[in-house]
């Protein structure tokens, strides 16, 4: 059932954009445009601005696959980071999480997305030959596998770590187990099995 | 409408912004479909991985809809096989190929026979020829088995090795000689009469076996190719054989 339309068609065509984004639904959305039209100056228009901004100048990096205004990305320019190591995520938002934490200080590669046979994703649609290239190249060292811990992404994690091996770089992964915080009674048996099966000396 | 059963995740797919749709291989109410609430959430994505045995309970106004469903993990196959690229490869073809049942048709036997491969993935050196053994089983219940009990040509059960491309019947040793070009090899421990221990090249043998009529007879009349996981698990068991 639709809902009934209240506002002319401008602010109708705002609540439908919106309502598209994640965490919004029509009701939210409606209620987002009406805080943007009452902040007019201080919120509206800013935001229509920074958003035309983007749209006009964020690129992929052609080196990484991150996003940025400037191409290569700055992380890619960055001289501080350690070139020897290459992080590889699956999408930019992994990225953004490992950065968030401060943990390494690498350059990284955005493969975007998973191996996933039932959506016809195969190797050629992600960014795995300009991995390959990279991690062939001096000074690259080691690449770190950081992809998600689900039957796709370690299935992407296997592939990818077979397409390496050419090229001679020490080939990594996250370590699985228990999470900071985690209890072991609401742990699933998969995790407790990760964590028992990569036990250290203390 | 409400039912309890016991089953094995076959697929996922993000159904808005939290829940899922899950395609379930249940052992009473073949293969079926639901929605799950919070199918994305951090407490039900380790559940809701390709492969790992469940309770289901699903609940549908009416049986024609797609219903909600509700699970709890028994058994973490996926998490078990995710270090071991061709484990991880063999339930992931698994998973496809289970996909092309028929959908809320039970087929209980080829249920049992798919628990039985999950609990044997860790052991690379048994699973393989149960795996065969699964796509056999796969085929009969699509309608499409293979009739290896005797010789197409002579009606003898001795000395069974090829197996008829056109019929799908096992040929013997005698009678396949003029054509054994064009037959198919039938691994020893497939053979009735035969001893069945697996012999080298038998799971390579029985994959080709079977890969060629799930191609002709089930993907090629629906304009497909045999999954792409299937190929990467024949691909790395070959390696792995050599």
């Amino acid at each position: 059932m639709s809902s009934k339309k209240v506002a002319g068609p401008e602010i109708e065509r705002l609540v439908q954009l919106l309502a598209r984004l994640p965490g919004l639904g029509p009701r939210s959305a409606r209620k987002a445009t009406l805080a943007l039209l009452k902040r007019r100056h201080d919120l509206l228009e800013p935001l229509s601005q920074a958003l035309a901004t983007a749209a006009a100048r964020i690129v992929e990096c052609p080196s990484c696959g991150n996003l940025d205004t400037v191409a290569p990305c700055t992380l890619c320019q960055d001289p501080r980071r350690d070139p020897s190591l290459i992080v590889v995520v699956e999408e930019v938002g992994d990225l953004w999480a490992l950065e968030r934490a401060g943990v390494v200080s690498s350059l990284y590669h955005v493969l975007g997305g998973h191996l996933s046979p039932l959506d016809g994703i195969g190797p050629d649609k992600l960014n795995i030959a300009k991995l390959i290239e990279r991690a062939g190249a001096e000074p690259v060292k080691e690449v770190l596998l950081a992809l998600n811990t689900t039957v796709e992404g370690q299935s992407t994690a296997h592939y990818v770590t077979e397409q390496l091996a050419a090229t001679g770089v020490a080939v990594s992964r996250l370590a699985q187990g228990v999470p900071v915080g985690g209890e072991l009674d609401y742990l699933d048996e998969g995790t407790l099995a990760a964590a028992i099966r990569s036990r250290r000396r203390v | 409408m409400e039912w309890t059963d016991e089953g094995i995740v076959l697929s996922v797919r993000a159904h808005g912004e939290t829940a899922a749709v899950a395609e379930i291989l249940t052992r009473n109410h073949g293969r079926h479909l639901g929605l799950v609430h919070g199918g994305r959430s951090r407490k039900l994505r380790p559940v809701l991985q390709i492969g790992n045995h469940v309770d289901a309970t699903w609940k549908a106004r009416l049986s024609e809809h797609l219903g909600h469903v509700t699970l709890e993990l028994r058994r973490g196959y996926a998490a078990s096989a995710m270090d071991d690229p061709l484990a991880l490869a063999g339930l992931t073809s698994l998973c496809a190929l289970a996909r092309l049942l028929p959908e809320r048709d039970p087929h209980p036997s080829l249920y049992e026979i798919t628990l039985f491969v999950l609990g044997y993935l860790d052991d690379s050196a048994v699973w393989p020829a149960l795996y065969v053994r699964w796509e056999l089983a796969l085929l009969e219940e699509l309608g499409f088995g293979l009739d290896l009990g005797s010789c197409a040509a002579t009606g003898s059960n001795d000395q069974l090795i090829y197996v008829s491309p056109k019929s799908g019947r096992a040929v013997s040793a005698s009678a396949g000689e003029p054509y054994r070009d064009k037959l198919l090899r039938l691994p020893s421990f497939l053979a009735p009469g035969r001893h069945n221990g697996v012999e080298r090249g038998d799971v390579s043998d029985g994959l080709d076996l079977t890969g060629r009529f799930l191609d002709e007879r089930v993907f090629r009349p629906r304009g497909e190719t045999l999954p792409e996981p299937r190929g990467r698990m024949v691909e790395l068991l070959s390696r792995a054989l050599a």
